[in-house]
């Protein structure tokens, strides 16, 4: 044991016990960013910031939900929203952050792609931030499913059964992960149990995972630039803070983060006041019926591009679950389908920017259809464009990437 | 043979105790998601069909899912596999649940077809799925015996044994 002396403070006295000094320097003042990386770069602490606003509006939900099939619906629509103080802004803040959490983090994943940060030495950070994004999924769904009303029903029972496709034992799966013949109770105290305690203790571990990953590799930066980290390391603590590329996480680079945070919640309190309503959907103001499918069935918005490749190849159910399938875990093995192994942003390389674009105009072309019922033209439309996701993935990315790397890297 | 010592013992003995030990757990967690025994005891629905006119379709419910019944008109066909005699009479039931995705179609008795407006699933009359659209098999037969005027479901009888090929 360390010689324990008497301590001059608060400070002092931790840090004998603790090493709280040596601890702020490696999580804060003396880890390194790069000085070129533009606002885009704060949605990861966005998001930090919106998960920790989901868990406390979550907390207050959770001290009058009842997860019980004849309560649920009530314990929502009634006791939260009328009778709790207070309870309509916890919901709807809780929804509207489901939702924007969403947003932000497909910006922060095609942030990564436009910038190549899921390469050369970052394909930690990549996997464990696409396992998140699959956690936060289940997250999500778990939730959607909570409040028991007819949208909620339907999406569980369509998502449940997509483990029927599962060969030989899949409607046993399904009922097993229902503990019932169909949603019922059982499946929601189940998904209750997930939502609030199992899955979000994943999630938060596989934060701290994440932020890990980032430690080693560093951050990557605008131009993909390789920085000698400790040479610029040196340069800073010299007093050379102009010359060196980087600067210190705390408290220098996080000014500017919680300036995009404050921006940001101006805009959220915005949509939790005055736009709540993007994030409910009407028919979950009906009480769940067992017996009774609503017309339209169609998952929020957020999940509508996977949903389109499911039903897109609308002449075979097989196909179109081997489909989504393939397109729930494809993002994973982005950076061993990308071939180029040169870090660059996607102005920086021809083919791999038109790509790039084509992928995002995809996915809005598929989220708009996913939405959309599914008759006449919207089928052939949702089926070219669910071929066209697996092949830009799958072939057209390796041969451009394979074709830029024999050129000799990027322009 | 390979020599033994304590030390190799010891370790396969902890990798051995170890391994029971995550199966025996893995088993109980497994078990604790089936559904309960109350659950499943719970699965008989009775259906008197001896008021139901010709054409008319009626629901039950049996295992918290629909179960249509139709009593078909003397003009259709009779689909040995799908349709089964009370007395003179002939109907056809299945549960009503689109085996695409699991929503429920819509029975239009003027088209004499079901359709799930979900994904565009479209079943005939006999409960069988539409070449072309989304369902890739006709609507299960819930298991059902026929007593009296009476059909029981969720109890094995000739007739269902019939229909399915099991006689």
């Amino acid at each position: 044991m360390a010689e324990i002396r008497k301590a001059d403070g608060l400070i002092d006295w931790l840090d004998q016990r603790l090493g709280v000094k040596k601890l702020t320097k490696v999580l804060m003042t003396e880890y390194w960013i790069p000085k070129n990386i533009n606002f885009l770069w704060a949605m990861g602490v966005v998001l930090t910031a919106l998960f920790t606003v989901l868990v406390v509006s979550g907390i207050f939900l959770l001290m009058y939900y009842k997860p019980d099939a004849k309560m649920a619906f009530d314990s929502v629509n009634y006791t939260i929203m009328q009778e709790v103080a207070y309870g309509w802004l916890w919901r709807h803040i809780h929804a509207v952050a489901a939702s924007m959490i969403f947003v932000i983090i497909y910006i922060h994943m095609f942030v990564a792609i436009y910038y190549g940060s899921y390469k050369n030495g970052r394909e930690m950070i990549w996997v464990s931030g696409m396992l998140l994004f699959v956690v936060f999924s289940a997250e999500a769904f778990s939730g959607y499913m909570l409040p028991w009303g007819q949208m909620s029903y339907w999406a569980a029972t369509v998502i449940t059964n997509l483990f029927g496709g599962i060969p030989f034992i899949g409607n046993d799966v399904v009922e097993w992960i229902r503990g019932n013949y169909v949603v019922a109770d059982a499946t929601l105290t189940r998904f209750f149990m997930l939502h609030v305690f199992l899955l979000p203790v994943v999630i938060i571990i596989l934060i701290v995972v994440h932020f890990y990953s980032l430690r080693v590799p560093h951050v990557n930066n605008q131009y993909g630039e390789v920085l000698d980290f400790e040479a610029e390391e040196k340069k800073y603590l010299e007093g050379k803070k102009k010359e060196s590329k980087v600067i210190p996480f705390w408290p220098v680079f996080l000014s500017k983060d919680i300036f995009v945070i404050c921006t940001f919640m101006i805009f959220f309190f915005y949509l939790v006041c005055y736009h709540y309503d993007f994030a409910m959907d009407p028919v979950n103001f009906d009480p769940a019926d067992s017996l009774k499918t609503p017309t339209h069935i169609y998952p929020e918005w957020y999940f509508l591009w996977s949903y389109e490749v499911l039903r897109g190849f609308f002449f075979s159910a097989d196909l179109g679950l081997i489909a989504f399938g393939i397109a729930q875990i494809i993002f994973f093995f982005l950076p061993w389908l990308d071939r180029s192994s040169k870090v660059a942003p996607a102005h920086k390389r021809p083919a791999f920017f038109i790509w790039f674009w084509l992928i995002v105009l995809d996915l809005i072309v598929l989220t708009i259809y996913g939405k959309l019922p599914p008759e006449g033209m919207n089928i052939y439309v949702g089926f070219v464009a669910s071929i066209a996701f697996l092949v830009l993935f799958i072939i057209v990315l390796p041969i451009i990437t394979i074709v830029e790397r024999k050129k000799g890297g990027v322009q | 043979m390979a020599e033994i010592k304590r030390r190799d013992f010891l370790g396969m003995t902890l990798g051995g105790v170890t391994a029971v030990g995550a199966i025996a757990s893995l088993v109980a967690m497994k078990k604790t998601w089936d559904p309960l025994p109350s659950v499943v005891s719970a699965g008989f629905t009775t259906a008197d069909v001896s008021n139901m006119k010709e054409g008319e379709l009626s629901q039950v419910e049996w295992r918290g899912k629909p179960v249509y019944i139709i009593k078909k008109n003397k003009a259709d066909p009779f689909n040995p596999q799908r349709d089964f005699k009370i007395g003179e009479d002939v109907f056809t039931v299945g549960i009503q649940i689109c085996t695409h995705l699991g929503c429920i179609p819509i029975f239009h008795p003027e088209e004499k077809e079901f359709l799930c407006p979900c994904h565009g699933g479209k079943f005939t009359l006999d409960g069988i799925n539409v070449p072309g659209t989304p369902p890739p098999r006709p609507f299960d037969i819930p298991p059902f015996k026929i007593d009296g005027t009476k059909i029981v479901f969720g109890e094995t009888g000739a007739e269902y044994q019939k229909m399915i090929g099991k006689a």
